[in-house]
């Protein structure tokens, strides 16, 4: 039987000085041009914690909102406050960034984070009342150092600055001194990846409500990467993060394919539950420092705020078929193969109408699609338009073309058949994910009957190849009763009739 | 499309759009001169 989706979480983290410290385009600005109006005024433009989860798409991610409530509030968003917004959600939360640095350090097990004590001491009872930080963690965090040896690493020995409010609070050390992939960068970014990856996996194991040992295997689905000089890829992150989180009987890997990693990684792990290898997996992913600000530029340019300033994470377990929850149905499986070519409509041919055909299904059999989920409140004033609705249309527009859908219909397939965006720009983040939650909610309480998730990657940014890449699963209503209906008498239940023959058999000898 | 006959062209695609390869067929055709293609991610 297919394995089922247990539960998802999903969370952000506030991380507005790591716009400015972290984030490529502001780096990569602080190196060409150091003196710009941009590095300036980028301080001034970004979001309190308060706006920040106020903010619709952000209340969305973590389940306060459903996409179709999202669809309905006047566009744009980001001038818009949410009322009552909370900082919990029924699948995770939006942390702020000073508890963030002390889950950072938990994370840590080479000491490569150094914390200020006053730093450590004013925020270490709001992190300790995070309902899934538990004590274990909370005693990793140290007690703190002064200032000034910080200072001194960051000064004079190359490590990466921690800031909270404009101030410097710590640093992450390099772990080697000359390996470049052991540098205070990498090691910051990697760090960064995976305590929003231990944050994501703890709330996972609350939302599924199992216990943390029934996890057998964890999958990271990122796209960072950890190793030393003579591995650069090395990994493995997935076991690292089940580590801290405390999932004592799992070992995992990691999947890595770009944006489309996590579909991947689904997949793989819907299979590993399926064939029996391990009775529960979870797919994991933290977020990536390098993303904050990307379209930076953009927002300060038309006057928006930078949007683009929190860490994105999420988790969902996949355990063997328990008779209630969704299926991930491995006969429905969409891929763009090395020879599809990159014409879109190959492209979204291989990815939607060909697994479906093989299954004979419409385009519009499939309730609801979830390509690339980014909000277009981050990227429609940068200039890449409203992604999920490009991907909608071009679907849409390949129903028409199989004629299973009427041309004046193609409009109304965009909303019915589609969701407005609400996922961060997290790269692998917004890539399909973000609606297994809600998918699955959704398809408990009858709303929709069908999902299709649809992961897509870019390749060629690795310049290993010209290549697309990409894939596709179907989440559909639990069939387990129906299967067994199917099959007629179980092989236990014929034991049971033989048995009950006996029983009675005995039973008339006696009496005779 | 004779607007593109002989003349050098730039192509840069998108992910979620047309990607370079797909542009780069059709300015072909065309009789364009590619100098550069690539697809870029915008997101």
């Amino acid at each position: 039987m297919n394995s089922v989706i247990k539960g998802a979480s999903y969370i952000l983290v506030h991380t507005p000085d790591m716009v400015l410290y972290n984030g490529t385009t502001q780096t990569t600005e602080r190196i060409v041009n150091p003196e710009s109006e941009y590095l300036k005024e980028v301080p001034e433009k970004l979001r309190s914690y308060e706006d920040a989860v106020a903010y619709w798409p952000n209340q969305t991610y973590i389940g306060n909102v459903h996409p179709e409530e999202l669809a309905k509030v006047e566009f744009p968003w980001y001038d818009k406050k949410m009322e009552g917004a909370q900082r919990y959600g029924k699948f995770g939360e939006i942390m702020p960034e000073e508890e963030f640095l002390l889950l950072v350090q938990a994370s840590d097990m080479f000491e490569v984070v150094r914390l200020e004590k006053g730093f450590v001491a004013a925020h270490r009872d709001a992190f300790a009342a995070d309902p899934v930080i538990s004590s274990d963690i909370v005693e990793r965090v140290h007690e703190g150092v002064e200032l000034s040896e910080i200072e001194h690493f960051v000064n004079d020995e190359h490590a990466e600055g921690l800031y909270f409010d404009g101030q410097l609070v710590g640093c992450v050390k390099a772990a080697h001194d000359i390996d470049q992939n052991l540098s205070a960068h990498v090691m910051h970014e990697n760090l960064m990846s995976k305590a929003s990856s231990v944050l994501a996996l703890l709330y996972a194991i609350r939302n599924a409500g199992i216990d943390k040992a029934d996890v057998e295997y964890v999958i990271d689905c990122a796209e960072e990467a950890c190793g030393d000089m003579n591995q650069r890829g090395g990994g493995n992150f997935a076991k690292a993060a089940a580590e801290v989180a405390g999932l004592v009987n799992a070992t995992g890997s990691d999947a890595r394919g770009f944006c489309a990693a996590p579909t991947h990684a689904v997949i793989e792990a819907a299979a590993l539950v399926k064939s029996g290898a391990y009775k529960t997996v979870v797919v994991t992913s933290g977020g990536c420092t390098a993303k904050l600000g990307m379209n930076g530029k953009d927002h300060v340019k038309k006057g928006l705020p930078i949007l683009e300033d929190c860490l994105g994470g999420f988790a969902v377990v996949i355990s063997e078929n328990d008779g209630v929850n969704p299926e991930i149905d491995l006969d429905l499986l969409g891929r763009h193969t090395v020879g599809t070519g990159s014409a879109p409509q190959a492209v979204i041919g291989s990815l939607v109408a060909d697994p479906l055909d093989r299954a004979g299904m419409k385009i519009p059999d499939i309730d609801k699609y979830s390509p690339e989920m980014q909000n277009p409140d981050i990227t429609k004033p940068a200039g890449a338009g409203d992604v999920p609705l490009a991907n909608y249309k071009m679907i849409g527009a390949l129903a028409v073309k199989r004629g299973e859908l009427d041309r004046k219909e193609l409009a109304e397939f965009t909303t019915k058949h589609g969701l407005t965006g609400w996922a961060p720009t997290q790269g692998h983040i917004p890539s399909g994910v973000p609606y297994i939650g809600v998918a699955r909610e959704d398809i408990l309480a009858g709303t929709i009957k069908n999902a299709m998730i649809i992961g897509k990657g870019s390749l060629f940014l690795g310049r290993m190849t010209n290549l697309f890449d990409g894939v596709s699963f179907v989440i559909h209503g639990n069939t387990a009763k129906e299967q067994k209906a199917q099959a007629g008498v179980s092989e236990e239940e014929v034991k049971g009739l033989i048995a009950k023959a006996m029983k009675e058999f005995a039973a008339s000898l006696l009496a005779e | 499309m004779a607007i593109l006959k002989d003349k050098k062209v730039i192509i840069i695609g998108d992910r979620d759009g047309i990607p370079g390869p797909a542009i780069a067929e059709c300015v072909k055709t065309a009789g364009g001169d590619i100098v550069f293609a690539s697809t870029e991610c915008f997101v």
